[in-house]
């Protein structure tokens, strides 16, 4: 990962937290200050599902021709993309806390984006349970590509046909309510940008620790 | 090509009832399962409500049907893998292997509904919506689970790892199925649940898809 990269991914970040905390935000219904979970929260899903496209990426490519470097990586932005999921779900709860009253509300959405990170736990149980190398990132590239694929419906599609009390459906103030105020989107995307760098990141130096693991053991 | 998949199907059919064993067994399950939903809700006629009616329904199906799909790769010799290996193309035992489990999910969800009608009772209004259902969703549960069986067969504690695999991959199919469930018991037209039999037509025809492209890669080993 090139040097640039790097360092604007931090400065991104260190304005995305400035900004975020004290920049001026509209006054919407319910939401108030807790709208700057918009900077935090969404962020978070953004880079998961991205990250997880990269992996489904690199299983589709080990397929079409099986060298161990693309299973590293497939697994590694797996790894990377439910640790994402998993702050975005801690990052969700303590809103949740404060708007709905209770940081597990049952909301379809939250209820999906559970069951997302389910399907990508099974996957690492199943990559756990296969001894043979080989057959273990042939299955696991096979399980990635369907779990992401059942993941889009669990994620994108059923929450968006029932009624939620999720910001952004059911009438409630969401990304439409922010298209009237450009400012948020100033912050918002440059922190999708940032988050998603650390995340690549991440994972560069994941596959290179485990490359050095490699190394030391033949 | 076509004839290679009709040969499979009806060795599928003959294995099947050669074993009059394993279909008893799942018959019974299917029926064990049934009747402790019986006796444990202490059930007189109609003391439930629909929605719970509906849960219990498609909880039964559900673990009779990865029960039954579960078998289709795991537990077979490893010689009936390589005899099959030598005959035929993967997407031709793929393709059969869906057809027969969609054949064979929808007997077991059909008898489970008549036994839920005998020994609990009947809240469906509308009938075609409900058939409609669980045809769908037993060519959903049979083009998802049939994929995830040949994954698990691979794998060292198959059974545990068919559970754990498949309930988050089908919990989408059983959504759609629960919410036109819901319309078919209300009693609502057809047309207010096409929204969701047109998702689960989508949701079939991205796992089958998938498993069409996919299985040749489980198969090669």
């Amino acid at each position: 990962m090139k040097t640039w990269l790097k360092i604007v991914a931090v400065v991104l970040l260190v304005y995305v937290h400035t900004a975020g905390l004290l920049m001026d935000v509209p006054r919407l219904n319910i939401l108030n200050e807790t709208v700057r979970a918009l900077y935090f929260h969404v962020p978070m899903w953004f880079s998961m599902v991205l990250l997880y496209m990269m992996s489904v990426y690199y299983a589709i490519r080990y397929l079409r021709n099986p060298l161990t470097d693309f299973d590293t990586y497939s697994v590694t932005y797996a790894h990377v993309g439910t640790a994402f999921g998993v702050l975005g779900m801690i990052t969700g709860m303590l809103w949740a806390n404060y708007t709905w009253g209770s940081p597990w509300h049952g909301d379809p959405k939250q209820n999906g984006a559970a069951i997302a990170l389910l399907v990508y736990l099974a996957y690492f149980v199943l990559r756990g349970s296969l001894e043979n190398e080989e057959q273990r990132a042939r299955l696991g590239a096979v399980y990635n590509i369907f779990a992401f694929a059942a993941m889009i419906p669990l994620i994108f599609i059923i929450p968006r046909l029932t009624s939620s009390m999720h910001p952004g459906s059911g009438g409630n103030p969401g990304f439409n309510a922010y298209d009237l105020d450009s400012r948020m989107r100033l912050v918002f995307y440059p922190a999708v940008i940032a988050w998603f760098l650390i995340g690549l990141w991440i994972v560069n130096i994941r596959v290179r620790i485990k490359k050095m693991e490699e190394k030391s053991i033949q | 090509m076509n004839r290679i998949i009709v040969q499979l199907l009806k060795k599928e059919f003959i294995l099947e009832l050669r074993r009059k064993s394993v279909i008893a067994g799942l018959g019974l399950y299917l029926f064990s399962l049934i009747f402790i939903c019986y006796l444990t809700f202490n059930l007189k006629q109609n003391s439930i409500s629909p929605a719970t009616w509906s849960a219990l329904f498609w909880l039964t199906i559900l673990f009779s049907v990865v029960n039954s799909v579960a078998k289709s790769f795991i537990g077979e010799k490893k010689g009936v893998f390589i005899y099959l290996y030598t005959i035929a193309s993967p997407q031709q035992i793929i393709l059969s292997k869906i057809l027969y489990n969609t054949l064979l999910c929808w007997l077991i969800s059909l008898t489970g509904y008549l036994l839920f009608s005998i020994f609990i009772f009947n809240p469906v209004q509308d009938q075609l919506t409900f058939f409609m259902v669980l045809l769908l969703v037993s060519i959903g549960f049979s083009t998802s689970l049939s994929l995830i069986s040949g994954i698990a067969a691979k794998a060292n504690n198959s059974n545990v790892l068919m559970a754990v695999l498949s309930f988050p991959v089908v919990i989408s199919i059983l959504l759609m199925a629960v919410r036109a469930t819901k319309n078919a018991l209300d009693g609502l037209e057809l047309s207010s649940s096409s929204d969701e039999l047109l998702n689960l037509v989508a949701i079939n025809c991205i796992s089958g898809a998938l498993g069409y492209i996919l299985f040749p890669y489980i198969w090669r080993s």
